[in-house]
């Protein structure tokens, strides 16, 4: 049996499995609930604000990072998925979850560096 | 005497059905499609930052409409599974042994715990202030 | 009401269990069916006492495996009411006035309740399940020395007692009959976490393999339904990731060339 490529696929997941564990709640909350329910101000999203972390190349990075990891490990775990299911084409799925989840990747970075 | 082994059926795609724990462990598979839609709702939020002012603030109304909320509501539901199932597997994964004895993974779990209230504290500040 | 020091050993209540078996004959069936029987149970027993008992007073055509009675041996496998559970170890009182008995999940059924082990023991073998010494050793050399912390680190995966009842638990050993599998795995990263071990390397093609640890999916079933608290489930996770390390390690220093 040949050794797996698997570990890449494998650290993607766990990396961005563990930022999401630590980070995704509370920027779900910052971003789509604390502001309707209240609990912070409206400007904290404001057009203005926004703009200023996003064209400080380190708010990019950071952005970028969260949804690059976020997005592969989702990618990983949807595949695994797919496969629990009893789908068994694990080559086409593979192309379909970690095709979208490199168009997305392809989309941030263009859409991060024209803001 | 012949041998004749019988093969049973499997349900490939109803076995997780049979019982409590393979249905958990499906809904802890499942967060990955809340935080993969989450992740595009994040990025239409940064297109639509760079279209301007107005594209934006009707990306923010959609976003907190009630169907915006509710698309958060369950995403953080989701997402906060995702992170007890995450933190309490974490002593199998990475056992630690201190002065030869093995760590608690109690202990593990909790500073995990700490951890992500510490980071989200910190998160809600920086962003509040 | 009689005082408790006149209650005889013939007075132990009973109760009549109605146990369902999944019978199969291979020389006269195309497939199994269930079997019912009426099973007067002592309280005290364990579903293997009522499985014997079947075979001793109502049908002595059933076949099973059974040796230690006192879940050491690791052959009593079955699934009751559907969990893997080994008959010895599963106690009668903690179950209804019904029992629904099976051979052990994803396993071929050779007759009743055998099952064809040979899958497994062909992935135990292929594990290498044995230490792999640093250099050719004789008596006369005396024994190995290990320190206590070092066996602390690979004890409990010592502990297994090669009773497949993680097979008959684990969703990818369904899906997938070549997934190396929980006790496997697990012992395999017993001996590489053995100070007395350097096979590391030589159980790597098994181990790090597409249906070695990578078939994983931390459903976590096997270490739940291990008599032994082996924790097969921990075992392969570890591995996981020693396996990412070695893997990216092997790209900065390839086997055989200068470093870079």
């Amino acid at each position: 049996m040949a050794r797996s490529n698997k570990p890449v696929a494998w650290s993607l997941f766990a990396g961005g499995g563990t930022l999401a564990a630590f980070l995704t709640p509370v920027l779900i909350i910052i971003t789509g609930l604390a502001v309707p329910l209240g609990f912070l101000s409206g400007d904290i999203l404001s057009y203005e604000r926004a703009l200023t972390v996003l064209q400080n190349p380190f708010g990019k990075l950071v952005i970028f990072g969260i949804i690059f990891l976020q997005l592969w490990h989702a990618a990983h775990r949807l595949r695994i998925t797919a496969h629990d299911f009893g789908i068994r084409a694990d080559t086409a799925v593979m192309i379909i979850c970690y095709g979208l989840a490199a168009l997305a990747t392809v989309v941030t970075i263009f859409t991060l560096l024209n803001i | 005497m012949s041998r004749k082994p019988f093969i049973r059926p499997v349900q490939t795609t109803s076995w997780w059905l049979n019982q409590g724990r393979y249905i958990r462990y499906m809904i802890r598979e499942a967060t990955c499609i809340l935080i993969g839609a989450y992740s595009a709702v994040l990025i239409v939020g940064l297109i639509r930052l760079g279209e301007g002012k107005i594209a934006y603030e009707a990306y923010l109304a959609a976003v907190q409409s009630p169907m915006g909320m509710m698309f958060h509501i369950v995403a953080l539901a989701f997402a906060l599974y995702h992170t007890t199932s995450w933190f309490n597997v974490t002593p199998k994964a990475m056992p630690l042994t201190f002065a030869d004895k093995r760590v608690p993974g109690g202990l593990i779990i909790g500073a995990h715990y700490a951890g992500w209230i510490v980071i989200s504290g910190i998160a809600l500040f920086l962003v509040g202030a | 009401m009689t005082a408790a020091s006149e209650i005889k050993p013939d007075e132990i209540k009973t109760r009549i269990i109605e146990i369902e078996i999944l019978r199969y004959n291979p020389e006269t069936d195309d497939e199994p069916a269930f079997q019912t029987y009426q099973v007067p149970c002592r309280e005290d027993w364990v579903v293997l006492d009522a499985v014997n008992y079947i075979k001793d007073e109502l049908d002595r055509t059933l076949s099973y495996r059974w040796s230690c009675h006192m879940a050491v041996c690791g052959s009593c496998g079955m699934m009751v009411n559907g969990e893997p559970t080994l008959s010895c170890h599963s106690f009668l009182r903690d179950h209804p006035d019904k029992l629904r008995i099976e051979p052990l999940a994803n396993f071929p059924i050779e007759r009743d309740l055998v099952v064809v082990m040979d899958d497994f023991i062909d992935k135990l073998k292929s594990v290498k399940p044995y230490i792999v010494p640093r250099e050719k050793r004789s008596v006369d050399d005396g024994t190995h020395k290990q320190m206590p912390a070092e066996l602390a680190r690979f004890k409990q995966y010592t502990l297994c007692i090669n009773c497949t009842l993680c097979y008959a638990a684990c969703p990818q050993y369904m899906l997938n009959e070549s997934f190396v599998g929980p006790a496997a795995l697990a012992l395999a990263h017993r001996y590489n976490l053995d100070t007395r071990d350097v096979g590391a390397s030589a159980r790597e093609d098994v181990v790090a393999s597409n249906p070695g640890v990578w078939e994983c999916s931390f459903v976590g079933a096997c270490s739940d339904v291990c008599p032994h608290d082996v924790d097969p489930a921990s075992a392969i996770q570890q591995a996981k990731i020693a396996g990412v390390l070695d893997y990216f390690k092997s790209f900065l220093m390839p086997k055989g060339e200068a470093k870079k």
